[in-house]
């Protein structure tokens, strides 16, 4: 009897607890189901009915957003901001890497003031960086390119994922990397067989967090592009807005949903990931 | 398979720590060598100096006839087993036996050859093909082992290999362990091997020598009988053995003209041999006397000394009895077999009892240095 008053106690607080958690999950998620909504709506839609319902599916506005009012549709935006995000994180993988190897296990002159310089400059606003940054690329004669938004990734610069992959590396037990240097392995073979695949799980974490921000990046193509052809999908986005007097916010809205895709997908793709850690050394009683 | 020789070797840390001192050591082509010790006492240091992983300060390190002091581990032609196994979790079994091999270069075919020839000599066909989580720890420990193994080295390093599993697993380990030592030589590739641990008995079942180190310093190397039976100072003859041997300050008197010693208000003669032996002067000393050398029945060969101490307390075996009593004010430990039982049925806590010490099995030790004297 009392087994079963407890069973019961136990359901209605189980049930209590995934209500409350699904009502903020809805409130949390509420703008992205409106915007998903809105995109099927028109102008007045919009600005009237509170509910992200639409009232019909048509989906014209994403057509039309797409094409865009400019001569390029979103496929070349998309495109550019790949030729971005792809290189950029190649490059930011390396570096990275490189550097937290060097910081988590060499004894160098210099290591301890050279890693706080690191970390200081995580605390340093990017705007400050931003004026000196762009006068050097102009000497360098590379504005209008991609490669201001690249190149600076190749040096280490996004000191936050250095400190991430230095804390995941010092986690991890060197027995596995003095059984290497036993078995032969100089320091490039260590990193590439043994660091490397131990550090996969950070590896992809920088991967994400890069692949995301650097779709989300305004700011930095703001700046150094001027061609509307070398524009990727963020800058696109702000221009459909202010192209024409009368906006069609149905369209813009859709195509921000389809700008949403490739992050939302990449993040799915590598959540499995983010849980994998270090755990899974083999390195159990 | 190589000799191993160590002379003179040291370790000072940069914060000027100095670990190990001066360390003279031969480990002989094919000998099974046991570093014990307690925590701290630097025998994972120097086995870590032998593999490479640790610099050495000073002294002379030679595997075969080759001085190793600078050269790269993979160039001392060494093997070593980890505590933690440290087995390359992304790698299947086979591919981490094979990892150091394909490394130097060696042809596929001999790869292939030596792994499943090790595979087979530990009986772990069946597990090459999985991952390092698919393991038990017993697994994953024979793994190590064959990773060792395949390398065909010139010196084998254990590190505390089996103190990760659990009891009854560790007793198989170490016999298997012994086997492989015993197989290996008998195939015509002995193996010279350097084991460390903190596990007397490990050290003792194992070890063709014993090497006993404390706070750097080797205490004493020898056969674990020569160990047991002949301990250099006070802290072998109270590392090795268990219950622990009990050692006790006592002092040298005579009466009526017979040599013996004074410990705890009992009077015990000195057996000729060891009175004889006793360096003149001597008047304060560390009498040692193993618990198995303390019995509950006086022995029938009558070479036993009978004594009355105060029982403390009993713990039961199955097979032995170890009882803790007092004689006066000092503390001993008897290991009375199970036959002799019947002695102590019924004995109070705080009660008195005849306890029968065999002298002639006694080792005396300086009091200040524990320097063995006789």
């Amino acid at each position: 009897m009392s087994t079963a008053h407890a069973d019961h106690a136990e359901r209605s607080r189980a049930l209590l607890r995934t209500t409350v958690l699904l009502a903020v999950a809805v409130l949390m998620l509420y703008p992205l189901l409106w915007l998903v909504g809105a995109s099927f709506k028109t102008n007045t839609e919009i600005f009237t009915e509170v509910g992200f319902w639409p009232s019909k599916f048509d989906f014209g506005a994403y057509a039309k957003g797409w094409k865009t009012s400019t001569e390029y549709t979103f496929a070349t935006y998309f495109l550019n901001s790949f030729l971005i995000t792809v290189p950029r994180i190649i490059v930011t993988v390396i570096s990275c890497v490189l550097v937290a190897y060097a910081f988590a296990r060499f004894e160098f002159w210099g290591k301890k003031l050279l890693f706080s310089v690191m970390v200081g400059t995580m605390m340093l606003p990017l705007i400050v960086l931003r004026l000196p940054q762009y006068l050097m690329f102009k000497e360098l004669g590379w504005l209008d390119t991609y490669l201001p938004l690249i190149v600076p990734s190749a040096f280490a610069t996004d000191t936050f994922f250095v400190f991430m992959l230095v804390q995941f590396l010092r986690g991890i037990p060197r027995d596995m990397e003095e059984a290497a240097l036993i078995d032969g392995c100089n320091a490039v073979q260590m990193l590439w067989h043994i660091i490397v695949p131990l550090l996969k799980p950070a590896i992809i974490s920088v991967v994400v967090f890069q692949f995301i921000w650097t779709m989300n990046d305004f700011m930095g193509p703001l700046i150094y592009l001027s061609s509307v052809e070398k524009y990727p999908v963020s800058l696109a986005l702000k221009m459909s807005i202010g192209a024409t007097e009368e906006v069609e916010w149905a369209n813009v809205i859709a195509i921000s949903v389809v700008a949403l895709i490739p992050s939302v997908a990449v993040f799915f793709m590598a959540q499995k990931h983010f849980i994998e850690g270090a755990s899974s050394s083999g390195i159990k009683g | 398979m190589a000799q191993l020789s160590l002379r003179k070797i040291e370790k000072t840390y940069p914060n000027g720590f100095k670990a190990v001192h001066g360390v003279d050591l031969e480990v002989r082509d094919g000998e099974f060598m046991v570093f014990v010790g307690p925590s701290g006492c630097a025998k994972s240091t120097l086995l870590r100096m032998i593999a490479g992983l640790e610099s050495i300060s000073a002294g002379e390190l030679h595997i075969g006839n080759k001085l190793v002091n600078t050269l790269a581990p993979k160039q001392r032609g060494i093997a070593m087993v980890f505590q933690n196994y440290a087995l390359y979790p992304h790698m299947k079994v086979y591919e981490n036996l094979a990892f150091g091999l394909k490394l130097a270069g060696t042809p596929k075919a001999e790869v292939d050859q030596r792994v499943r020839h090790a595979a087979k000599l530990l009986e772990m066909e069946h597990l090459l093909d999985r991952y390092p989580k698919q393991l038990s720890g017993g697994q994953a420990q024979r793994v190590a082992v064959g990773r060792a193994i395949v390398k065909k080295p010139e010196v084998f390093l254990f590190d505390e290999p089996l103190s990760n599993l659990d009891a009854k697993l560790r007793a198989s380990m170490r016999v298997r362990l012994t086997d492989l030592h015993r197989t290996l030589r008998e195939q015509g590739q002995p193996a010279t091997v350097v084991y460390v641990t903190h596990d007397q008995v490990e050290a003792m079942t194992m070890g063709e020598r014993i090497c006993v180190l404390k706070e750097g310093v080797i205490q004493q190397v020898d056969t674990p009988t020569a160990l047991y039976d002949r301990p250099a100072n006070a802290f072998v003859a109270s590392f090795i053995g268990s219950p622990e041997m009990n050692l006790q300050p006592a002092t040298v008197q005579s009466q009526q003209g017979e040599p013996g010693l004074l410990l705890g208000g009992a009077w015990l003669p000195l057996p000729p041999a060891k009175a004889a032996a006793l360096p003149a002067g001597v008047q304060t000393l560390s009498l040692g006397l193993r618990p198995e050398h303390i019995s509950a029945l006086p022995r029938p060969a009558g070479d036993s000394t009978p004594v009355s101490g105060t029982l403390r307390s009993l713990e039961h075996m199955g097979n032995e009895v170890f009882v803790h009593f007092d004689l006066g004010a000092v503390p001993l430990t008897a290991r009375v077999p199970a036959d002799q039982q019947h002695a102590l049925v019924g004995a109070a806590r705080g009660s008195a009892h005849g306890f029968h010490l065999q002298m002639g099995a006694c080792h005396l030790f300086d009091a200040s240095s524990g320097a063995r004297l006789c």
